[in-house]
C-alpha cells in the first residue's frame, strides 16, 4: 500500500544512512580523538601517581603506589591471599552479591507491585516502609552477624536489604505511573485482575525497575563488602580488612581495583539485560551533535 | 432543555429496540480540591442494533464521560445505563472501545496488540494468531507484525488499535474522537476505513467528536450536547445514503444544509464554553 510505505518512511525505521562520507569520516575523528584523550588521561593520572611517589612527594606508605599495587595483584593471583586462592575470594564476594541481588530485587518488586495496586495495604504500610527506609541499613550489619553467623548468609541478608528498598520504591512508583489508558484498554479487551498485573502493570513499570537494578546491583556489592568487613571468613571485603589492618595501602587499592572491575563487568550485564527486556523502546538518538 | 421528545422519552418497547439505552443519567465526580462537578446531567440516549450514533458538544461537555458510563468503567451517580436490554454491571465483553490517545501497548509489536483482545478471552494461541494475521491484513498492515508501536506512524497506530478493537467482533463500538490527533488527509481515509469495517461488522456505534464534518459524515444519528454539564440539546437524523464516501459526501446539498441546521444548534454552546475557559484564564 502506497500511503503505508510513506507514512513509514516518514517515521523512520528504515535505518538511518547518512551517505554523505565527510559526516562519516568526521564522526570517526572525534571518536579516535575521545578515546586518545580518556587514555592520556589516564596515563597522567597514574604516571602522576607513580612519579609522586618515586620522587617522595607523595607518601607511598599512606597512599600506595601504582607498581606496587600491581606486584600486589600478581602476587595474589600467583601465590593466593592470607586467606586463601584470590578467585575463592571473588567468588564468595560474588556469591553474597548475586545472592542479596537476586532476593532483593525479586521482594522489591513483589511488594512493589502488590502495594502499588492495593491502596488500602499502602495506607496502612506506607509510614513503617518510610521509618524502615529512613534508617542507614548498613548499621543492620553486626545484627545480622549476629543473627545468621559469620558465613555468606549474613552478607546475603545485608545486601538483599540494602537491595530491596531501591527496588521496591521503584516497582512501586512505576506501578503507580501506569497510564491509565493502557489500564481501561486492557480492562475493555478483558483482562481480569492477574492478567492487567502480569500483561500490563509489570511490563509498564520494568522501565522503572530496570533503572533500579544499576544502582542496586552496586549496593549489593556494597551489603557484601561491608558484611565482610564487620566479621567473615572470606571475600574481598576481609582482604581489604587485612590489607588495612597491616598497614598495606597497596593491598587495599588493589583489591579495590579488583572490586572495580568486577562492578564494571555486572554493570555490563544489566544494561545488556536493559537492552533485551526493554527492546520495544524507541531507541535514544545520541551523538547527534558532530 | 429543548429534546426532540420522540427519541429521548423512553418507552415501553425502547427494551427490545434499544442497543444502547441511557435514562436520566446524571455523572458527578469529586474534583482534587473536595468539590463536586456534575460532567452530564440527566442525559437520555438511546442507540437501535446496527446504528451509528455520533455524539458532538464543545470541550468539556461530558462526551468522555458518556462512553465511560456505557463501557462499565465508570458507574453513574444517578439514572440508569442499560446495553443489550440488561442494566450495565461491570465490564461487558460485548463492547469495543477505540480511545482518543494512543492505548495500543507499547511494549507489545503489532502482532501480539491485536492479538491482546481474544488471548485475554481465553482463545487458544495458535487459532488467535492465525485470526490475528487476517485482521492485521484487514487494516492494511500486513507485513508490519514484527514493527513495534513507536516504528508505525500515528494513521498506523489507529490501524493497530482499530484491528485490536475489532477482532474482538464487538456488538457495540464506543469511539472517543478517534481520529482527532490525526492530519486531515489520514483522517479522512481513516473514516472511510472506519466506515468499511463497521459495514461488514454491523455494530452499533457512538463516536464521540467535537468535529461536525465528521459527526455528520459517519453518523446515522448525530446528538447535540449543551456545554457542560451535558445535557442533550438536539438529536438530528442524517439521511445521506450509504455507502459513504467521506470526501466527496462533504460537497453534497443536503450535507452542507444539515450541517448548517445543526451548527446553528451547537454554535451557542460552543460560545457558553468559549466564554467561561476565558473567564476562568
Amino acid at each position: 500500500m502506497n500511503v503505508l510505505s510513506n507514512e513509514l518512511k516518514a517515521t523512520g525505521t528504515t535505518p538511518e544512512s547518512t551517505g554523505v562520507p565527510s559526516v562519516t569520516a568526521a564522526r570517526r575523528r572525534r571518536r579516535v580523538l575521545i578515546y586518545s584523550l580518556r587514555v592520556l588521561l589516564l596515563v597522567v593520572i597514574i604516571g602522576g601517581w607513580e612519579l609522586g611517589t618515586r620522587v617522595g612527594v607523595i607518601d607511598k606508605f599512606f597512599w600506595g603506589q601504582p607498581s606496587g599495587i600491581w606486584n600486589q595483584i600478581v602476587t595474589w593471583v600467583t601465590q593466593g591471599t592470607a586467606q586463601g586462592p584470590l578467585w575463592e575470594q571473588i567468588a564468595v564476594t560474588l556469591e553474597e552479591t548475586i545472592g542479596g541481588f537476586a532476593i532483593g530485587v525479586v521482594l522489591g518488586v513483589v511488594f512493589g507491585v502488590v502495594l502499588g495496586r492495593n491502596q488500602f495495604l499502602a495506607d496502612i504500610l506506607g509510614p513503617y516502609i518510610k521509618a524502615a527506609n529512613s534508617i542507614p541499613r548498613v548499621t543492620l550489619a553486626p545484627l545480622f552477624a549476629i543473627g545468621l553467623g559469620l558465613g555468606i548468609q549474613s552478607k546475603i541478608a545485608l545486601a538483599a536489604v540494602l537491595v530491596f528498598f531501591i527496588v521496591f520504591f521503584n516497582a512501586f512508583q512505576g506501578v503507580r505511573e501506569v497510564d491509565r489508558n493502557l489500564l481501561a484498554n486492557a480492562r475493555i479487551l478483558g483482562a481480569g485482575q492477574w492478567q492487567l498485573t502480569t500483561a500490563v502493570i509489570i511490563p509498564s513499570a520494568l522501565t522503572w525497575i530496570i533503572a533500579s537494578l544499576h544502582t542496586s546491583f552496586s549496593f549489593a556489592l556494597v551489603g557484601a563488602v561491608v558484611g565482610e568487613f564487620i566479621g567473615g571468613l572470606q571475600g574481598i571485603g576481609l582482604v581489604i580488612q587485612t590489607a588495612g589492618a597491616n598497614f598495606n595501602a597497596n593491598g587495599v587499592f588493589a583489591a579495590i581495583t579488583i572490586l572495580a572491575v568486577v562492578a564494571l563487568l555486572s554493570e555490563a550485564l544489566v544494561t545488556a539485560l536493559e537492552r533485551r527486556l526493554l527492546r520495544w523502546r524507541p531507541t535514544t538518538i545520541s551523538d547527534v551533535t558532530i | 432543555m429543548t429534546t426532540d421528545s420522540s427519541t429521548l422519552t423512553h418507552n415501553a418497547t425502547s427494551r427490545a429496540t434499544s442497543a444502547i439505552e441511557l435514562r436520566d443519567v446524571t455523572k458527578r465526580f469529586l474534583t482534587p480540591t473536595g468539590q463536586a462537578y456534575t460532567a452530564i446531567r440527566d442525559v437520555s440516549l438511546n442507540v437501535a442494533p446496527g446504528e451509528f450514533c455520533a455524539v458532538v458538544g464543545p470541550t468539556g461537555c461530558g462526551k468522555s464521560t458518556t462512553l465511560g458510563l456505557i463501557s462499565g468503567l465508570e458507574r453513574p451517580s444517578a439514572g440508569e445505563v442499560q446495553v443489550m436490554g440488561e442494566p450495565v454491571q461491570g465490564i461487558d465483553p460485548r463492547i469495543g472501545y477505540v480511545f482518543q490517545s494512543d492505548a495500543v501497548f507499547p511494549w507489545k509489536n503489532v502482532l501480539s496488540n491485536v492479538a491482546t483482545g481474544p488471548l485475554f478471552r481465553g482463545q487458544p494461541k495458535a487459532e488467535a494468531l492465525k485470526h490475528t494475521r487476517e485482521w492485521i491484513a484487514r487494516v492494511g498492515l500486513a507485513g508490519f507484525e514484527d514493527h513495534y508501536p513507536h516504528q508505525l506512524s500515528g494513521g498506523m497506530r489507529k490501524r493497530v488499535a482499530l484491528a485490536q478493537t475489532f477482532i474482538n467482533e464487538p456488538q457495540i463500538l464506543l469511539m472517543d474522537e478517534p481520529f482527532s490527533a490525526l492530519d486531515v488527509q489520514t483522517r479522512t481515509l481513516m473514516e472511510d476505513e472506519l466506515l468499511h469495517l463497521w459495514s461488514s461488522l454491523s455494530a452499533s456505534v457512538v463516536f464521540v467528536t467535537h468535529d461536525l464534518e465528521e459527526a455528520i459524515s459517519l453518523a446515522d444519528r448525530v446528538c447535540v450536547l449543551t456545554a457542560g454539564p451535558g445535557t442533550v440539546k438536539g438529536i438530528y437524523s442524517i439521511d445521506l445514503p450509504r455507502p459513504r464516501k467521506v470526501e466527496e459526501i462533504r460537497f453534497e446539498p443536503r450535507f452542507v444544509q444539515l450541517y448548517q441546521e445543526i451548527w446553528e444548534d451547537l454554535r451557542n454552546e460552543v460560545m457558553i464554553s468559549y466564554e467561561r475557559t476565558k473567564q476562568r484564564a
